[in-house]
Order: structure tokens, then C-alpha cells, then sequence
């Protein structure tokens, strides 16, 4: 693998729940994000798939350092930020950067284009040569739009015109971390398509690393070089996209794969798998495996003991899956090592 | 045309509004019909015009903004002009619909058995205690557990998912004859998803229920759908079967939404092929084929054509579409445009075949 650029290591966060009626004390905790471990190398694209509630969007703002973690340890080029204080993580902040999913929400309506792409600029006193402005109007044509756009406002932008604007935005000061929380998900199709080619291009031609969390597991295979899915606040399996994607062994994965609607109408219908119920609340998650409440294979065991993230017999190296039972593996590739030693 | 009556029959629909930069002509000429027991699955990009069509059949647009015309009916009854009255005694008993976002269809002050108990009060002129035995039988159907307890709480109290079969338990409280979903899943996790969509199936199975499902997922559509309608810019581009339409496209646009999304037996080498540019104005669409700045044939079909008059889609059943290109280049294109889909079905589409079902419902 390339050269480590953010490590998590037993990264928790719990939020606080307060109840009580006059003085308001803590009656519980949110268990968002729990003990995660997850790599990302110098521009590496990570995936990061899970249904919602499950702290996709907690982990990558935790990344980001935008939220401080309850414990674990967060490296970036090797040193812990974890708790870094405002002033020691401004020099890092220009370096990672969030693009999020909501282009109607998260850009001010009242400032131009030109304010809203410069604003990452203005807010870390940079002053790029040739000037602001003409910083923004090369933004601008990377991610597609019309440079003359500058002065224009959000509202006078389609829907995917607006990501680009967010894009842009977030490229303003050379990242070398995009945090793309469901940066698709509010556009159609056909847009869905161009943004991700984009961002694609941006990735190959100025090696940003990303760490792009999607809960549409075709794209998150299109863009992703590593995957890791997520339930409930751990991740549950964790590989090279074509480990995960074509010998999946988390009993998850293979609801989560089963389940995406494609749209083919030659061939078998494939045979799904049908979770019942939903993810239950973070506050109180289940003993042992979090998700044996919804999982076909459950045992005692699972109840008992948290099964550990390792690297299952017949795995590839770097994948990684915590179950007790988990499915065979489904193809046998030359390169697996069927190794008695692994568990 | 079919001798028999159509369940619901939607002629030569036209909707615009009013707005300060001109009129928008949100739905120009539209045609479908929809049977009992039947799906229809409406795609298109947004701003197609996909709400407009159905809030018009719903009666929902405010008239003093709104010029609607064509024809709306229902079992022979025309809907488009029907008075205030007509029209709150067909919505939530006869038809009914169900929206993307269900916190804001559901009110945050009154607990999911009173919002559910009251559509029935209102259409069936039931007493409390009826409703309410209702709404818990409602809440059993669309599969909550514990739904006695349930019953008496709040819309945030519940999940994504469980609000959204909360939404459709209040839809189908008085058994309509015609539901509309408007993206029922978008919202929703694939898990839960597959779930939701089952269960529009089983009752629409157990009920006869005609449904409109408004998507921009064809894999939902390819999964729930009998027939299907492509929308371009207000207007019909494609229509026919589910299998038509997503087996052997015709239209360019069509193609080009196909080509879009990735699929989990693609190749991740290939690059997407998303349609170019962004959605025509409204206000002022280009002349001709209204797709034309965006379709990569206008050469191949007759520039001329294709820039200065407007294809119409054939008024026949069937499968239609509309575009001037001939069904010979029709079908050698789709080939070539689909070939950078179908190649290479790596192990993934294998490895999705599980064997078994694991089902614990
Ligand atoms: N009340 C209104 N006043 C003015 N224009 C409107 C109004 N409602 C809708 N429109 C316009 O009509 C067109 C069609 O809108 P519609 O809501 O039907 O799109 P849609 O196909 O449902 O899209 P989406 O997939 O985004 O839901 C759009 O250009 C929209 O901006
Ligand atoms: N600021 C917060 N306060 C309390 N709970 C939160 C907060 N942010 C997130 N959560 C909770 O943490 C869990 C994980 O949330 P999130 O990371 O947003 O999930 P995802 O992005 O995977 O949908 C959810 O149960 C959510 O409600
Ligand atoms: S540990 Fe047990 S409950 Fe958890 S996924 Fe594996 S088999 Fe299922
Ligand atoms: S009519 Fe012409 S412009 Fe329109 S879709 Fe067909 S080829 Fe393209
Ligand atoms: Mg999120
Ligand atoms: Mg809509």
C-alpha cells in the first residue's frame, strides 16, 4: 500500500444524551462510532458503506477533525490530532477538506460563487499568486463550470452545478484529503454520473486521497480502491474493492450486496436476502455482534463475545472481517492463501 | 385504443405556471394510461415533471398559478376541474399517495395511530375506537412490530424505514384503488429499501391497488414495475413494458440514463457515460427535439429534423418512443452504447446469487 496519510485507530465517539427536567444530566450515550481502526494512504480512495444512522458521516467528520473523538487515536502524517487544539490544527486544515451531500443546503444563498470558492482562502489568510479571483476562475473550469459564473448565486445553479460549486470549493487550497460525505446522493442519475467522473479525474490527476462514504454500493465499487462497511458504529468488514465486492464473507456485506436493485432484466433473478427489522438504536446496540438481531447466523457466541475485525482464513491480505461465522469465501482466487494459521 | 375503459387515463395533460421569468411549461403534452394491479414507473431526471403529472391527478396545484389541461380520468370520471369536494373525497380514500420525505408528511404533535385513524374517520366515518383498531391492524400489515404499543407514538419516536411504512400504512388505511409514491425509497437504505418495496408488492398483490412510482432508480423500476415512463423535459420520451424499455431502449435519453449508473457486475475500468450537459429550461426549450443539445445522433437522424421540429411519441399502445432516428439505427445503437455495460459480468453478479434465501421475516 502507498504511504499512510490519516490513520483512525480505536476511534470512539459517543454522544452525550441529556434528560431530567430542571438540571439536565447525562441519562445515556449515542454510541456513534465505536473502536474503529481504518487506513487511508496518500492518494488512496477508501469507501466507507453502511445503511444510515450507522456513523459513516460521524467517522468522516471525526477525519476531518471537525469533531473531537471521545477516545481512540486519530494520525495524520503520523502524528495524533485527536485532540489537537484549534490553533495547532490550522496549519492541517487547508490539507483535508469536506465536500457534503446536501448542494442546497450547504452553500450561503446570499454569496456568490466567487465568495463561497474563495471562502476556504479568506478564512486561512491565503493569498495564492496571480490573486483570488483568478484562483477561483481556474476552480472553476476544473470542475466544469463557466469561469464568468463568479459573481452568480447558488440558487441560479442546477443541482449538480451546485456540487461542482462545493467541489470547487474544497479544492480551493490543494487538499490531500477530500472527506465526500454522500456527495452524489442528491443528484440524478445522469449528474450522479458526471460529478463522480470529476471527482475520478481530480484523484488521478492531482492525487487527492479520498475517503468517499456512499450508501450506494455500485459506486462506492466505482470509486473506491478500498472499501469498509460499516454497521452500527463498527466496521464490520473491511478489504480491497474486489474482496469485498466479489468474496465478501460478513454475513452484512452479502444482505447489503444482495439487496441493490439492478436494473437487468435478462438473466436469473437473483435470490436476496431479505434483513428483517431495522439497525437498532446506538444507544443501547446489542451485546457481542451488533448485528445479531438481524442476522441469520446467529449463535450464542455472537450474543457472548464481539467478534474481532482479523483477517479470516482464506482472505486476502488487508481483508479483514469480525464474525464469528462468517459465509465461505465464494471464489477462490490463485492469490488466496488458504493458511491454517488464520483463524 | 383499447375498447374498455381505462382505471385511469391521463390525454394530451398540459401543466404551467406562472413564475417572474415567464411561464414554465412543467408537463406539455403527456398521455398514459395505468391499470388495476398494475405498476407504472415514471423516470426522468429532475425537472422533468414527474411531481407536476401526479399533483395534477391529485388535484394539489394551487389554480390561481396553474393552467392545467387535457384529461385526468378515473374509471371514466373526469378528475381535471372537479370540484373542492370531489376531490377531498378521492384523496386518501380512493387515491392516495405517498411521499419522499415522510417527516414532512407526518405531523410531529399527533402520534402515528391518531394521523392514521384520523384519513380513515374522515373517508369512512368511523368512531375512535374503529380508527384506531385500524390504524393498529394498518401498522401490522405494513409489518411494525409491536404494533398495540406502536400505535400510540410519536413520527420521530420511529426510524427512516419505519416511518415510511408508517406513510404507507396512513395511504392505504381505506384501501385506495390508486396509490402514488413519489420516490417512496429514495431516502431509505438499500436494506430497508428491498423491504419497502416488497411490500408495496405483496399489497398491491393482495389489493389490486394501481400504482404510480416516481423513481429515478431504474433498478427499482426494474424490479417493481410492469410498465414504464421515460420523461424528458415535461414530455413522454419513451414508454412501454418494464422489459421493453429497460431491455431494448429505443430512446437516446433512455440509453444515456442506462449508461449512467454503475452496475455491480460492470467493469470499474469503464468510465461512466453519463448524459451530457444539464436539463433544458422550461421556460424557453430548445426548438425541435427537445433533447437534441444533449444527443449525440441529431447527424445520424437529420440534423434538420431533430433541431426544428418536434418528435411526437406514437399515440398506439405498445412500446413508442420519441425520436426520428429509424428502429434499424435504433437497435444497432443500443448496441454499441450498451456494450461498455454488458461486457465483462465479472464474479460480483455471481457472488450477489446467493444460493439460499436467509430470510428470518
Ligand atoms: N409551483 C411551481 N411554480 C413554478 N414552477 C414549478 C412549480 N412546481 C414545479 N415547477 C417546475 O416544474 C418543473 C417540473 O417539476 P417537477 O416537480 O414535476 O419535477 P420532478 O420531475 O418531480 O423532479 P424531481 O425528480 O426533482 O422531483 C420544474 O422545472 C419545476 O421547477
Ligand atoms: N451531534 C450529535 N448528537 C447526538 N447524536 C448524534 C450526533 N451526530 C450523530 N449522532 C448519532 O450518531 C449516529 C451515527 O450518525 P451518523 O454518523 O450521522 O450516521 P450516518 O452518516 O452513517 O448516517 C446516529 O445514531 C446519529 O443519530
Ligand atoms: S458474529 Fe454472529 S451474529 Fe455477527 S455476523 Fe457473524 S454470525 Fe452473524
Ligand atoms: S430526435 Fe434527434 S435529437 Fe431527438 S433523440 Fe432522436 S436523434 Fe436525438
Ligand atoms: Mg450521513
Ligand atoms: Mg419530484
Amino acid at each position: 500500500m502507498n504511504e499512510t496519510l490519516l490513520e483512525l485507530q480505536g476511534l470512539v465517539k459517543h454522544f452525550p444524551i441529556r434528560g431530567g427536567v430542571l438540571i439536565k444530566r447525562q441519562v445515556g450515550s449515542v454510541h456513534a462510532v465505536d473502536e474503529i481502526d481504518l487506513t487511508i494512504g496518500v492518494g488512496e480512495t477508501v469507501g466507507l458503506v453502511g445503511e444510515s444512522g450507522c456513523g459513516k458521516s460521524t467517522t468522516g467528520r471525526l477525519a476531518a477533525r471537525l469533531l473531537e473523538p471521545t477516545a481512540g487515536k486519530i494520525l495524520y502524517g503520523g502524528r495524533d490530532i485527536a485532540h489537537d487544539s484549534r490553533r495547532r490544527l490550522k496549519p492541517i486544515r487547508p490539507e483535508i477538506q469536506m465536500i457534503f451531500q446536501d448542494p442546497y443546503s450547504s452553500l450561503n444563498p446570499r454569496h456568490t460563487v466567487g465568495t463561497i470558492i474563495s471562502g476556504p482562502m479568506e478564512v486561512n489568510g491565503i493569498e495564492p499568486t496571480g490573486g483570488r479571483r483568478k484562483r477561483v476562475q481556474e476552480l472553476l473550469e476544473i470542475v466544469g463550470l463557466n469561469p464568468e459564473h463568479y459573481n452568480r448565486f447558488p440558487h441560479e445553479f442546477s443541482g449538480g452545478q451546485r456540487q461542482r460549486i462545493g467541489i470547487a470549493r474544497a479544492l480551493a487550497l490543494n487538499p490531500k484529503l477530500i472527506i465526500a460525505d454522500e456527495p452524489v446522493s442528491a443528484l440524478d442519475v445522469s449528474i450522479q454520473a458526471q460529478v463522480v467522473n470529476l471527482l475520478q479525474e481530480l484523484q488521478r490527476d492531482l492525487g487527492i486521497a479520498f475517503l468517499f462514504i456512499a450508501h450506494d454500493l455500485a459506486i462506492v465499487r466505482h470509486f473506491s480502491q478500498r472499501v469498509a462497511v460499516m454497521y452500527l458504529g463498527k466496521i464490520v468488514e473491511v478489504g480491497d474493492r474486489q474482496s469485498i465486492y466479489d468474496r465478501p464473507r460478513h454475513p452484512y456485506t452479502h444482505a447489503l450486496l444482495s439487496a441493490v436493485p439492478e436494473p437487468d432484466v435478462d438473466g436469473e433473478p437473483r435470490e436476496r436476502i431479505r434483513l428483517a427489522g431495522d439497525v437498532p438504536s446506538p444507544i443501547n446496540p446489542p451485546s457481542g455482534c451488533r448485528f445479531r438481531t438481524r442476522c441469520w447466523k446467529a449463535q450464542d457466541k455472537c450474543a457472548a463475545e464481539v467478534p474481532p475485525l482479523v483477517r479470516l482464513n482464506g482472505n486476502r491480505e488487508g481483508h479483514l472481517t469480525a464474525c464469528h461465522f462468517p459465509e465461505a469465501p465464494t471464489v477462490q482466487g490463485d492469490d488466496v492463501v488458504l493458511d491454517p494459521a488464520l483463524a | 385504443m383499447t375498447p374498455i375503459t381505462p382505471f385511469l387515463s391521463v390525454q394530451d395533460l398540459h401543466v404551467s405556471f406562472q413564475t417572474e421569468d415567464g411561464i414554465v411549461k412543467a408537463v406539455d403534452g403527456l398521455s398514459f394510461d395505468v391499470e388495476k394491479g398494475t405498476t407504472l414507473g415514471i423516470v426522468g431526471e429532475s425537472g422533468s415533471g414527474k411531481s407536476v403529472t401526479n399533483l395534477a391527478i391529485l388535484g394539489l396545484h394551487d389554480p390561481e398559478r396553474t393552467d392545467i389541461g387535457g384529461q385526468v380520468r378515473l374509471e371514466g370520471q373526469e378528475l381535471l376541474g372537479a370540484d373542492r369536494t370531489t376531490m377531498e373525497r378521492l384523496r386518501g380514500n380512493r387515491i392516495a399517495m405517498i411521499f419522499q420525505d415522510p417527516l414532512t408528511a407526518l405531523s410531529p404533535f399527533h402520534t402515528v395511530g391518531r394521523q392514521i385513524g384520523e384519513v380513515y374517520r374522515k373517508h369512512k366515518g368511523a368512531s375512535k375506537r374503529e380508527a384506531r383498531e385500524r390504524a393498529i391492524e394498518m401498522l401490522e400489515r405494513v409489518g411494525i412490530p409491536n404494533a398495540k404499543v406502536r400505535v400510540d407514538e410519536y413520527p420521530h419516536m420511529f426510524s427512516g424505514g419505519m416511518r415510511q411504512r408508517v406513510m404507507i400504512a396512513m395511504a392505504l388505511v381505506c384501501d385506495p384503488d390508486l396509490l402514488i409514491a413519489d420516490e417512496p425509497t429514495t431516502a431509505l437504505d438499500v436494506t430497508v429499501q428491498a423491504q419497502i418495496l416488497d411490500l408495496l408488492k405483496d399489497l398491491q398483490q393482495q389489493t389490486g391497488t394501481a400504482i404510480i412510482l416516481i423513481t429515478h432508480d431504474l433498478g427499482v423500476v426494474a424490479q417493481t414495475a410492469h410498465n414504464v415512463l421515460v420523461m424528458y423535459a415535461g414530455r413522454a420520451v419513451e414508454r412501454g413494458t418494464m422489459r421493453e424499455v429497460l431491455g431494448s431502449p429505443r430512446h437516446p435519453y433512455t440509453w444515456g440514463l442506462l449508461s449512467s449508473v454503475p452496475r455491480l457486475g460492470t467493469s470499474v475500468d469503464v468510465p461512466l457515460r453519463p448524459v451530457r450537459g444539464t436539463p433544458p429550461s422550461l421556460i424557453n426549450p430548445p426548438p425541435g427535439c427537445p433533447f437534441h443539445p444533449r444527443c449525440d445522433y441529431p447527424e445520424l437522424a437529420g440534423p434538420e429534423l431533430c433541431r426544428t421540429q418536434r418528435p411526437e411519441i406514437s399515440p398506439d399502445a405498445g412500446h413508442g418512443d420519441a425520436c426520428y432516428l429509424t428502429l434499424r439505427q435504433k437497435t444497432d445503437l443500443r448496441t454499441v452504447a450498451h456494450a461498455a455495460q454488458t461486457t465483462q459480468t465479472t464474479q460480483t453478479a455471481q457472488t450477489a446469487q446467493t444460493t439460499h434465501i436467509k430470510d428470518r421475516a
